[in-house]
């Protein structure tokens, strides 16, 4: 059997391990067109700080190809898929046939069209490791930082780049931090605390135009406001890299579109990771859901298919764990919609807030913020779709845990 | 694998499994300077859950299909091939506890008193013997293999 995975991130490492855990002989080829051993993208903005060596970027061991069995063909770009002859054509002309062929091309930063900008020398995105090499080498004490976007790419930027550089100001489009996963009350807690160390931010505004032409010189935004400029970051989202599957004959919508075997419509493609567009567990709608975990849980899933194995995925839904200056936040499932009902505690105390979100005697999200304790158990309710039928009550107590759940459940869990 | 099992018919929910713990994971592995000396002071790697007519202690149940190591963004939390064994390399952990969103047993403790690392059971590799089972002081902890693959 001869697998080929285009793409080397999370998606792909899951689905070398998937393959692994079933065919130990077959010929695996990862194809990336970035040069670097797998990496961990996530880390860009520790890199940054100063936070994470450059050895510990590795997001795998450095023996991990070899010991994988896995060729890998890095710093070439696959530019097409021929799925009547089962072979990918790279850049360089060079071919590699297939029997099964995983796409987990991920995603690029999207730029939205400003006034005056465009190839000047200071404008950076923040998703790969080159991006955060090519900051590192501009970046001093005294930059000025401007990024934009505060979802969790812009807000990871800030937080990176601010112990590195002379001030951050943060320009958001909507009119608070976060605004896909947080609701009003807890971005404003999160956006103080960001504040306190430094960021500025420019809320419900955009960048009209920028200034200079070979370096960006300084941002105007629509309120007229005009920000000097030695590093700007657009961080604004990310769209999924799919002209080559799309031309192959692979249904795209926004994303790939899979099924819950991570099956395209054409036989023996695959995909993973933030170029599909899979199925909210949560709330059955189809989206793409960019995240890290996700990616190596529908890879691995792949992975097992491919090589003939079942396995249980459970289907992915939105969640994160982020912090920012030492606060810590998690967020899962769904926080808005038709007939949920909120039930918060805010401590006093600490400046902790736990929230959930509850429809139909089941939980569909939360949002924790500073206390993130065991908060794995509210995901795990909220996974298996439990009947809440009075639990809800408990959510909120100090000292939530498998108790909770009743004898039965609770000495079935522990004795697993 | 060998796995600890709670009883919770036998647990009085003492705290010395935590003491224990600690202990076993300090730097000195002296009970005294572990709690009193040490700086940071180190972390217990289990939870005792208490109520009004049980209690019990809960460690990382090193799941077959672990949703830590899954979804661990540095490659810090790894499960051992050959033993089963899931740990946390702490010189790659950043403390972003994704571990902590995903486990579903809430095993995962966050120890924020030097460097941000998730601090997990590791069956007191160091020592050989799970030290929370040695002194439990009424064998409300079992380490055991129960043959079930896992």
């Amino acid at each position: 059997m001869r697998y080929v995975i285009i793409g080397n991130s999370a998606a792909a490492v899951g689905c070398i391990e998937g393959i692994r855990k079933n065919d130990k002989n077959g010929l695996i080829t990862v194809i990336s067109d970035e040069k670097h051993h797998v990496y961990s993208r996530p880390l860009i903005s520790y890199y940054l700080a100063g936070k994470v060596s450059p050895k510990n970027m590795a997001y795998r061991k450095s023996d991990f190809y070899e010991k994988n069995g896995v060729e890998a063909v890095l710093g070439k770009k696959a530019v097409s898929i021929d799925p009547a002859r089962k072979c990918v054509t790279m850049d360089d002309a060079g071919c590699v046939s297939y029997d099964k062929l995983l796409i987990a091309t991920g995603s690029s930063p999207f730029v939205p069209p400003t006034g005056g900008l465009g190839g000047q020398s200071n404008v950076f995105t923040f998703l790969k490791y080159d991006d955060a090499l090519g900051i590192e080498r501009l970046i001093n004490r005294d930059s000025r930082v401007i990024i934009v976007g505060a979802g969790l790419i812009g807000l990871k930027a800030a937080e990176g780049l601010a112990p590195v550089s002379g001030s951050v100001h943060v320009v958001e489009l909507a009119p608070r931090v976060l605004p896909t996963i947080l609701d009003g009350e807890s971005a404003a807690i999160v956006q103080e605390h960001i504040e306190k160390n430094g960021v500025v931010f420019h809320l419900s505004a955009t960048v009209e135009r920028v200034i200079g032409d070979k370096k960006v010189e300084k941002a105007v935004l629509k309120d007229g406001t005009e920000l000097p400029c030695d590093i700007l970051v657009m961080a604004v989202g990310v769209r999924p890299n799919t002209a080559e599957a799309k031309a192959a004959g692979v249904s795209v919508n926004r994303g790939i579109l899979i099924d819950d075997k991570m099956r395209t419509n054409v036989e023996d493609i695959y995909a993973a990771g933030d170029v599909t567009e899979g199925t909210d567990a949560i709330t059955g709608e189809k989206k793409i859901m960019a995240l890290w975990p996700n990616a190596y849980a529908q890879g691995y899933a792949a992975g097992t298919h491919m090589s003939g194995g079942k396995d249980g995925f459970a289907g992915a839904f939105p969640m994160n764990a982020i912090g920012f200056f030492g606060l810590s936040i998690i967020t899962a499932g769904v926080q808005a919609g038709e007939g949920i009902e909120t039930l918060s505690k805010y401590n006093d105390e600490t400046g902790a807030l736990k929230r959930f979100f509850i429809k139909d005697d089941r939980l569909m999200g939360m949002i924790l913020i500073g206390d993130v304790d065991r908060a794995g158990i509210y995901t795990y309710i909220i996974s298996e779709k439990i009947p809440l039928s009075g639990l809800e009550k408990k959510l909120t107590d100090d000292g939530f845990g498998l108790m909770a759940f009743g004898y039965e459940k609770m000495k079935e869990r522990i004795s697993s | 694998m060998k796995k600890i099992y709670a009883d919770e018919r036998w647990c009085l929910g003492c705290g010395l499994c935590k003491v224990y713990c600690r202990t076993s994971h300090s730097k000195t592995k002296d009970i005294i300077k572990a709690h009193k000396l040490e700086d940071p002071k180190p972390v217990e790697r289990l939870h005792i859950e208490t109520g009004d007519v049980m209690n019990f202690a809960l460690q990382c149940r090193h799941c077959d299909d672990p949703k830590c190591v899954q979804g661990c963004i540095t490659g810090a939390m790894q499960k051992d091939p050959v033993t089963g064994v899931v740990t946390n390399e702490a010189e790659r952990c950043v403390g972003c506890w994704t571990c902590v969103l995903v486990c579903p047993f809430g095993a995962i403790v966050r120890d924020e008193g030097k460097k941000k690392i998730a601090a997990k059971c590791d069956l007191c590799a160091q020592t050989g013997e799970p030290e929370c089972v040695k002194h439990c002081p009424n064998n409300a902890l079992i380490y055991e293999d129960r043959g079930d693959g896992k």
